[in-house]
């Protein structure tokens, strides 16, 4: 047990060392969360023991619990750095976030009107909600499950389904 | 071609996208195909349309993928 323990701390720093260029945590915070996913990582595998089907390495399967752990702390931990309010209007930086380049505004310009209409008049407020907040806010998707206290799978398929709707607006419009 | 591949590439969905939930419940098999060499959409199609579309996911993939070469 306590070899399995030592292992999956040692994975869970390394996977934090390998996210700290997106993640941005250092010091004592950084110590916590690696060690607090290693603890919760070892608590799941021992409660879901029965569940190893033998389909993989057993520390393939195991290490998936600490991986999975981290992602889930470094969404809550995005919480706990203050965030200042965007400025202006969230569409106006949506062409520079997709590569669209202000020289070849006059081509782009429409096809944002587009965007924007579709996303007032084809999604669920739900749908638009998310939109909102991953797209024009760059808030991370594990993030915005801590903050509408949902799962992944819940709002990647509000946007899976956000962006079908979104596509098939503009396509019908022809601008994809 | 538009003149916006970006926004087309974020927009575009698969329907083979089986979504986070049974990506994840995999994901060990899936490195381990990885890691033996094999074609892992041959066997999960679904799983490789889902890690080319959710960020997340896929990061989740990579952090396994490294931790088991490590």
């Amino acid at each position: 047990m306590s070899e399995l323990h030592r292992l999956l701390v040692r994975v869970a720093f390394r996977e934090l060392d390998r996210r700290r260029r997106s993640s941005a945590i250092a010091g004592p915070e950084l110590d916590d969360i690696g060690h607090q996913a290693a603890d919760d990582a070892l608590l799941a595998i021992l409660a879901k023991l029965d569940q190893f089907r033998g389909e993989s390495k057993f520390t393939t399967w195991a290490y998936r619990f600490v991986v999975l752990e981290l992602s889930m702390k470094l969404g809550r931990h995005f919480w706990r750095v203050p965030h200042p309010p965007p400025q202006g209007d969230e569409w106006e930086r949506l062409p520079d976030r997709f590569g669209m380049s202000p020289e070849s505004r006059a081509e782009w310009i429409e096809m944002i009107r587009a965007l924007r209409q579709a996303v007032d008049e084809e999604l669920t407020p739900h749908q638009r909600e998310i939109f909102s907040a991953i797209v024009l806010r760059e808030v991370p998707l594990d993030a915005l499950v801590v903050q509408l206290g949902s799962n992944r799978n819940a709002i990647y398929k509000a946007m899976f389904d956000a962006r079908r709707k979104l596509r098939q607006s503009l396509a019908a419009k022809g601008y994809v | 071609m538009t003149s916006w591949p970006k926004l087309e590439s974020f927009l575009q969905t698969d329907p083979r996208d089986v979504g986070c939930e049974q990506a994840l419940a995999v994901l060990h098999i899936y490195v381990e195909l990885v890691l033996a060499g094999e074609d892992p959409e041959l066997r999960l199609p679904g799983v490789t349309a889902h890690l080319s579309a959710c960020g997340p996911c896929n990061e989740d993939f990579e952090g396994l993928l490294a931790a088991v070469r490590a």
